[in-house]
């Protein structure tokens, strides 16, 4: 579980996020949605330290990521993550995508980490592809290999930022479809996405963030049927 | 006719009388040899800065290494080579007179700068996400740096690599303030044994032009064929 307390994060003079104090559940499916530059990915990246908070606490099971003794690596390990731009490594085959890190990091031998990485590989249909490059394969495909490759870590949990918004639109239902399915096999989740329809059906809660802060949050029937801010409720007119 | 007679004593009073050509083939082998060791010892003292200076970037850690090497590629960049080539001579090894063996340190060190730039430029190329996607994973600096951005970076380092030696090839020319015979030396010295100028000096320039010429072919088809492999 994720516990964050008094977050604030400036990009020089700019306050991006303001004072967030929020806690996730182990096995919650947390939904992030909100404007545009309202600090949903900064929020997001400031969860696994890939921004560095200008203040505050975060604790990851009930443990300090913020302190200098910690090595965050360890708690990577088990809080995966997944970017719009997918980001697999444009250097190595699918295969290797998936197994670098396992075998690196000694989690796993080379044997071990390519049957999970097959198992894993079959399991989204893909499992031919397997020696091939990034470079040649479709946005959907590379991003399922993205989510997989998280996976493959055996996570606690795992951030999503904007999964789908880089997809073209017939490639989009494949991604939520595998996500849907994480969703059922206890992870916990946190999701940045315009997906509304993603976002009740498969969220325990949904969080609206407007201007650095979390302005207001429910379960998703409420979200939607009853949101309270005049800012949300212009937002949900625009997206929906 | 008179100009085809003019060649023919020219080539004979420049290469052939007193076995001139032996007085090039020294430069020649001189210039190669210091060209070459100066960019091994540049790649080495490059990669090294580069590398370094990116960890004291990211972590924050070292930091008097990170301003230790910016100030190093600061004054070889801000000074003349010869300036160094000539300090390094009289002052720091004053007491050495093995000439070749100071050219190359003097113009490895000044290599290393410009490496430790091109390898710097060549991390910077890759894409952000890609060392943000193995730090998600839990990988540590040094496992994304081998594994995931060297690797991509190389493409762009390698042919860079090969045009700094080029350019090495034609800097080692102001060997001969030191007491160097390389080739544009040996190019002067035959000058001023035929007292023919033209001769001796467009000669070096020739063997120059074939030299570089010759290696730039080659980088050429070899950076062709490092972007046909290109899976990126
Ligand atoms: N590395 C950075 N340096 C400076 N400013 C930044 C940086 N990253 C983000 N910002 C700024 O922080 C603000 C919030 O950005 P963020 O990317 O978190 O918004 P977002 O809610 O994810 O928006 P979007 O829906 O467009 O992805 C923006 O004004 C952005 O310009
Ligand atoms: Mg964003």
């Amino acid at each position: 579980m994720i516990e964050v307390k008094g977050l604030n994060k400036y990009f020089g003079k700019n306050h991006i996020l303001k004072d967030i104090t929020e806690s996730i559940d182990k096995d919650e499916k947390v939904v992030i949605v909100g404007p545009s530059g309202s600090g949903k990915s900064t929020f997001l990246r400031c969860l696994n330290l890939l921004e560095k908070p200008t203040s505050g606490d975060i604790k990851f099971f009930g443990e300090s990521i913020i302190e200098k003794k910690i090595n965050i690596n360890i708690v990577r390990q088990k809080l995966g993550m997944v970017f719009q731009q997918f980001n697999l490594f444009n250097n190595m085959t699918v295969m290797d995508n998936i197994t670098l890190a396992p075998i690196q990091l000694k989690l796993k031998t080379k044997e071990q980490a390519e049957k999970k990485g097959i198992e894993l590989l079959k399991r989204i249909g893909l499992d031919m592809h397997k020696d091939k490059y990034p470079s040649t394969l479709s946005g959907g495909q590379k991003q399922r290999i993205a989510i997989i490759r998280s996976l493959a870590m055996n996570p606690d949990m795992i951030l999503f930022d904007e999964p789908t918004s880089a997809l073209d639109p017939e490639m989009v239902l494949e991604v939520l479809e595998l996500m849907k399915e994480v969703s059922n096999q206890g992870i916990g989740m946190v999701v940045v996405t315009h997906e509304m329809d993603f976002a009740r059906d498969v969220a325990t809660r949904i969080l609206f963030m407007d201007d650095g802060r979390i302005v207001e949050q429910n379960s998703p029937k409420e979200f939607f049927k009853n949101p309270q801010n005049e800012r949300l409720k212009t937002f949900l007119n625009k997206v929906i | 006719m008179e100009f085809i007679e003019y060649i023919k004593t020219g080539f004979h009073s420049t290469f052939i009388v007193d076995d001139r050509y032996k007085l090039f083939l020294e430069g020649l082998g001189n210039t190669v040899y210091i060209a070459i060791f100066a960019t091994i010892i540049g790649v080495i003292i490059g990669s090294i800065s580069a590398i370094v200076g990116f960890y004291v970037k990211t972590t924050g850690r070292l930091k008097p290494i990170g301003w230790i090497i910016n100030i190093y590629v600061i004054v070889i960049r801000g000074t003349p080579l010869l300036i160094q080539l000539l300090i390094t001579y009289f002052i720091i090894f004053s007491s050495s007179d093995n000439a070749v063996m100071i050219a190359i340190i003097a113009f490895g060190l000044n290599s290393g700068a410009y490496v430790c730039e091109v390898i710097r430029a060549g991390i910077l190329s890759v894409d952000k996400g890609q060392g943000e996607a193995g730090a998600s994973l839990g990988l540590n600096l040094y496992q994304i740096m081998r594994f995931i951005q060297l690797p991509q970076a190389i493409k762009n380092i390698l042919p860079a690599l090969g045009n700094e030696f080029i350019n090495i090839v034609k800097e080692t020319s102001v060997a001969g303030y030191i007491a160097i015979v390389d080739l544009t030396k040996a190019g002067d010295i035959v000058r001023s044994q035929t007292f023919d100028p033209y001769f001796s000096l467009l000669s070096v320039a020739g063997i120059y032009l074939i030299i570089v010429s010759g290696l730039s072919f080659a980088l050429k088809k070899w950076e062709k064929r490092l972007s046909i492999s290109d899976r990126s």
